[in-house]
């Protein structure tokens, strides 16, 4: 409950926090702290020091830019899911946004905070594979951008460098996806959270892409299954056998009190048959 | 290292003296004495130490007291105005929305923010609002109708 | 009846609570006060090969570091259970260890600091070897031969047996049944989880030598008692022991923990007020558990359904020591229920307490009387399924009738009243359960699964007669005190020995007092939870606050009656049976002539000027009653629940739950109905999501509430609550408990929907809590694959 002794310091742009944790040793950087000060006050995580972001102005916004949707790092999840352009823009994010924590998580979470924390059991990564977002990031060498596919590396471990900071994700705007997630009754993070996309061609699918967080240390894409479902209809019969690959994409599935590795994937057949079929309803 | 943190606690704004690592929930009740916020969980899932910052529900255990610094924070004893109960405190009253008390402030502080957003809230909408807040009394059942209640007097 | 008792009046409790006014333990603060914080360990089970506290003591803020010798050295006295069956064997359990920990949580060290976070940084900073020693985990796993022994001296883990019932009536039914069905089952452990967490404060007046303690207790009293004589070892004239607003207890707050000798100890060796607060992982691996049985059982019946024998074996786990009433949960408050509402003439059941690597076990909210409830009702309903048999026909076939009580069951108790079969009817039309019913069948037609729950409950509530209580194990009794002091002015204070932690006792035992007295609410005040204002008390545990300390109040309120009516009659120059009592208005007055009487403000104000009283009479107006209650009372419950376990994802969704109860006469219903409620969502909880996991090396898996699923608010859809009255014969409101009910009920009614839901898969049993995985198993195991 009482996080251990660290160093504060408010960064006030983004390449003052880069510089500063190009120079503080064991330094973590803290934006809606909702990943960081859990770990905290168990005192699993005990930085040396806390870099605060979370006033930098402008890194809270969220826009449309052409066919993409801009959200900044500091956007809360409360303020990407309502907002107008991501609802009218891509539905699935303000859906995987709204299913985060609770109230109280959501009005202090940030985008930025959860994608740099990657954890297993988070809304967002899935969404973000699915969608093809781009994290961009700031640092010591300047901006670089990032497709999420490279920016999951393992558990809790991202392609960021410790001196890096995210400023914004962009999104590709889809109206066809769908995030369902499989809640744990104790933490509310995602047993399974499955993101699909859908885009039709003609009567047939003619792209398809399925995020999945919860059942590995990092969110996945089932690339096989999304590939099944190409090429055809998305009518029952091929949502089933396109989930029923889903598997294919699971190295080590992770267990815990709730649910084995093996139900999870279980799971994760189950919710990418319904997230595609939702999917596939919305994109016409 | 200590930083200085000023706040609006209940409409009085004042100065603190703090360590960067001292959680909101601990100034609220150590260092202004309102200890109505309670602490019911250590790892932000229980909601009884939810305040509005700056408008919003937050849970008070999972902010730095430096993160606020510049912020609004009402608490549950700043919640009612100079004429009485604020009317979700009314409510819970009426409908013995409460037993031991404990969770109360942090469910009437997330039922402002629910009702808030959506003052029609129904049955259904109010008991997935109460997602980040437990209640081992009551069962829910008294406080989901004080809110639904509170949201059809309000509007 | 009068005027408030039978109706919802609002809590007077209410304001504090709302406005964030509550006076719980964790808000008290002194200007110089220490804050202690506890090193736990982290091993199961281990011995201590170093302590080393140097680096935590040098801390700046630091304010001192003991050790369990530091404890033992300064006259702390181990803590003792207060409940023993024959030949128990208790192990010793000091307030903090010195050479050996014997579960997850166990104390090692003490710090206390200037400020938590600096406690919390010492308590990090003491340096602890541990030699590891094996462990054992498992209720009936601990007694297996080769078993790891969590006490040297304690022979199999066994820390007693105990049994009870009519063997020969039992064997003979078997001999001569025409079906018997079986079932083992694991009624799983479970961690209370008030969302209060325990606390404690206390301050130390050197030049009185006076301590106060506040606590986060039920029983304030009891707590005293044993701080004074075996803990701590302060007379009972200089302890005071305060328990102030309580944040839920549900069992877990009865019991005398180590930190209630540990903060007032810290005080008077430190000089300076001490405060300790749980966190809630601290909370989740040292607050008592409860259940956590594993139990072999067979029902016996007639071809045409007549139960007629129950035989239960049952290896109920008792964690690492024995808390304060440990022994009492899976004997005379388990064993004795194993009737049920039914008639069987042979029951017999026997319970082997045993000790584990694991945190103690003692009461959590039912008591026994869950783990009874949840065991009889499933085997009625595989009864029913074996007799192709609807389950509540069979129910209501078995089920004790009216005219049988008080009813003798083969295990001790004497039900007092009940109308079950009228429970089960008015559940039944209340649920339109044969609608219900064709819906299901409807719904399967369709292939979906569809389940819908019955049972019929018991409950042994307010214990208890305090010479049965003697001898059945208990080292104190449970009659209960009340005291109804009515001052100058007519105001009247109401102190009792109950305590309130979320019952409102404030309102509803001023209910009873001012009806009892004929006035009005407003000038009733209730006063609980401190030794230094109430006399004596038991506290609140058992259900029992109503029946037992609502009991003393009335007691004391005649007595007040009577002083008031014999002054009355004096000061109207009548003979005492000439006046009356108008118990509407208080006021006294000579039969037939009600304007010409005396307020019983005026004669309240009498009694205290003595100017002119009845020859002989003391002053004043203030009267102590103790009330022994001759029997438990025995409310029962008929409860229905309608699922559907989803074919996929195998969620279960509850679709509708009613609930119709007798507790006996209702002092409050709206305040009934809400500890219905309540109990009815624990209940679904051990259903559906809770569970209390340890590895076998004793590493609790559910130590924080990212594991350990509380309901939420989305769990049920609503409860719909009815209740009829049977009125308890023998305590003067005719109430029986209330606080457990819900929760006895609901945990078999949706186990029962949830099997029958899937008994198209030829599913028959699944353990607690029926989580999606367990279901799939479950379901696959049937050979169903999924």
């Amino acid at each position: 409950m009482f996080p251990s002794q660290f160093d504060y310091h408010r960064a006030a742009s983004v390449a003052e926090a880069v510089e500063l944790l190009s120079s503080l040793p064991d330094a973590k950087l803290v934006a809606g702290g909702h990943s960081l000060i859990p770990a905290m006050k168990l005192r699993a995580a005990q930085p040396s020091a806390l870099v605060d972001i979370g006033r930098i102005p402008g890194l809270s916004d969220v826009s449309r830019d052409g066919d993409s949707l801009v959200i900044g790092a500091l956007a809360t999840h409360a303020a990407v899911a309502d907002s107008a352009a991501v609802r009218g823009g891509c539905p699935m994010l303000a859906e995987t946004a709204a299913a985060i924590g609770d109230i109280q998580v959501r009005n202090r979470g940030t985008i930025g905070g959860s994608l740099a924390h990657a954890d297993p059991g988070a809304d967002y990564p899935a969404a973000m594979l699915a969608l093809g977002a781009e994290v961009t990031a700031v640092g010591a060498g300047g901006e670089r951008t990032i497709a999420a596919s490279d920016f999951f590396v393992d558990i809790l471990t991202t392609a960021l460098a410790d001196n890096e900071v995210i400023t914004s994700v962009r999104v590709p705007c889809a109206a066809g996806g769908a995030y369902l997630k499989h809640r744990h009754p104790a933490s509310s993070y995602a047993v399974v959270g499955v993101a699909a996309c859908v885009g039709m061609d003609g009567g047939n699918v003619g792209s398809c892409a399925i995020g999945i967080n919860g059942v590995t240390g990092k969110a996945v894409l089932a690339d096989a299954a999304a590939a099944a479902l190409c090429g055809g209809p998305a009518d029952a019969d091929r949502i089933a056998a396109a989930a029923a690959r889903v598997g294919d994409a699971f190295d080590e599935p992770l267990g815990d009190l709730y649910a084995s590795g093996e139900f999870r994937a279980h799971l994760a057949g189950v919710y990418t048959k319904r997230a595609l079929a939702l999917a596939a309803e919305r994109a016409g | 290292m200590r930083h200085r943190v000023c706040l609006t606690v209940n409409g009085k704004a004042e100065e603190f003296d703090v360590e960067p690592r001292l959680l909101l929930c601990h100034l609220l009740r150590a260092y202004v004495g309102l200890t109505g916020t309670n602490i019911g969980c250590d790892t932000s899932q229980c909601g009884s130490c939810t305040v509005l910052m700056d408008g919003k529900a937050v849970k008070s255990c999972t902010v730095l007291a430096v993160q606020a610094d510049g912020s609004e924070v009402t608490t549950i004893e700043g919640l009612a105005g100079a004429d009485g109960l604020h009317s979700v405190q009314q409510s819970f009253w009426d409908n013995h929305g409460l037993q031991c008390g404990f969770c109360t402030p942090g469910m009437i502080m997330t039922a402002v923010e629910i009702l808030d957003r959506n003052p029609d809230a129904s049955d259904a909408d109010v008991r997935h609002g109460l997602e980040g807040n437990i209640c081992r009394c009551t069962g829910y059942e008294n406080i989901v109708k004080s809110i639904v209640a509170a949201g059809a007097r309000q509007s | 009846m009068g005027r408030y008792v039978g109706t919802s009046v609002k809590r007077v409790e209410d304001p504090r609570f709302i406005q964030g006014k509550g006076r719980y333990v964790a808000n008290i603060q002194f200007p110089d006060m220490v804050y202690v914080a506890i090193k736990r360990s982290p091993e199961a089970h281990a011995r201590i090969t170093r302590i080393d506290t140097s680096a935590a003591a040098a801390m700046d803020g630091v304010v001192a570091v003991f050790t369990g010798q530091d404890f033992k050295d300064g006259g702390c006295g181990s803590l003792p259970c207060g409940w023993l069956v024959p030949d128990t064997k208790v192990p010793d359990r000091p307030i903090v260890v010195t050479d050996r920990v014997c579960h997850v949580g166990d104390s090692v060290a003490v710090v206390a600091a200037r400020t938590p976070y600096i406690a919390a940084d010492a308590v990090e900073a003491i340096e602890v070897d541990y030699e590891p020693l094996p462990t054992v985990v498992d209720a009936r796993g601990a007694m297996d031969e080769g078993a790891p022994l969590v006490h040297a001296e304690i022979e199999d883990n066994v820390s007693y047996h105990w049994a009870l019932g009519d063997q020969e009536a039992c064997d003979k039914a078997f001999a001569e049944a025409d079906e018997v069905v079986e079932v083992e089952l694991v009624n799983q452990r479970l961690i209370p989880t008030a969302m209060e967490p325990r606390a404690a404060a206390a301050q130390w007046d050197a030049a009185s030598e006076e301590m106060t303690v506040w606590t986060t207790s039920q029983n304030p009293h009891p707590i005293r008692l044993l701080l004074s004589a075996f803990t701590l070892g302060i007379p009972e004239s200089k302890l005071r022991v305060i328990s102030p607003d309580v944040g839920g207890g549900f069992g877990s707050k009865i019991f005398h923990y180590p930190e209630e000798v540990i903060v007032p100890w810290v005080a008077r060796e430190v000089g300076r007020p001490a405060r300790w607060v749980a966190t809630r992982t601290e909370s989740q691996m040292t607050d008592s558990q409860g259940r956590d049985h594993v139990t072999v059982a067979k029902l016996a019946m007639t071809s045409d359904g007549a139960f007629t024998g129950l035989d239960v074996e049952t290896w109920a786990n008792q964690g690492a020591y024995l808390s304060t009433f440990a022994p009492l949960i899976p004997t005379a408050l388990y064993i004795t229920l194993l009737s049920g509402n039914y008639k069987m003439p042979g029951v017999f059941g026997k319970v082997h307490g045993t000790l584990t690597n694991t945190v103690p076990v003692d009461a959590y909210r039912g008591a026994g009387r869950p783990e009874a409830a949840y065991l009889v009702e499933r085997l009625v309903d595989l009864a029913a399924t074996r007799l192709g048999r609807d389950p509540l026909d069979l129910r209501r076939q078995n089920a004790i009738p009216k005219e049988d009580f008080p009813y003798q069951t083969p295990v001790a108790f004497l039900y007092d009243s009940g109308d079950y079969d009228r429970l089960m009817t008015t559940a039944a039309d209340r649920a339109d359960y044969a609608g219900m019913r064709q819906a299901q069948a409807e719904a399967r037609a369709e292939g979906k699964l569809r389940g819908v729950g019955v049972v019929c409950c018991i409950e042994a509530s307010g214990p208890a007669p305090s010479a049965v209580a003697g001898s059945l194990g208990s080292a104190v009794g449970f009659w209960e005190s009340g005291e109804v002091r009515v001052h100058p002015t007519g105001q009247v204070s109401v102190f009792t020995g109950s305590h309130a932690h979320g019952q409102g006792h404030e309102t509803t035992l001023a209910q009873v007092v001012a009806d009892e007295l004929g006035v009005p609410i407003e000038s009733v005040e209730v006063v609980h939870g401190d030794t230094g204002r109430v006399n004596f008390g038991m506290g609140t545990y058992g259900s029992r606050s109503a029946c037992v300390g609502g009991s003393a109040l009335v007691r004391s309120a005649e007595k007040v009656r009577a002083k008031v009516l014999r002054i009355g009659a004096h000061l109207l120059e009548a003979a005492e049976e000439d006046v009356v009592y108008d118990r509407d208005t208080g006021r006294v007055h000579v039969k037939g002539s009600p304007d010409s009487g005396k307020d019983f403000g005026e004669l309240a104000f009498a009694a205290y000027t003595a100017h002119n009283l009845p020859e002989g009479m003391e002053p004043g107006l203030d009267f102590v009653s103790f009330y022994d209650p001759a029997n438990f009372t025995f409310p029962a419950s008929s409860h229905i629940c309608e699922v559907e376990v989803c074919s996929d994802t195998w969620e279960v969704r509850i679709l509708r739950y009613v609930a119709v109860d007798d507790v006996g006469k209702v002092i409050n219903p709206m305040i009934v109905e809400g500890q219905l409620q309540g109990g009815i969502v624990q209940g679904v909880g051990q259903a559906l999501t809770e569970i209390g996991a340890y590895s076998d090396d004793g590493q609790l898996l559910s130590g924080t509430l990212l594991e350990y699923a509380v309901p939420r608010a989305d769990l049920l859809p609503g409860i719909e609550v009815d209740r009829i009255e049977t009125p308890s014969p023998h305590n003067p409101l005719g109430v029986k408990g209330a606080g457990e009910m819900g929760t006895i009920a609901a945990t078999p009614v949706v186990a029962n929907a949830v099997l029958d839901a899937l008994a198209p898969l030829g599913v028959t049993h699944i353990e607690l809590p029926l989580t999606p995985e367990r279901i799939w198993r479950a379901v696959q195991a049937a050979g169903n694959g999924a």
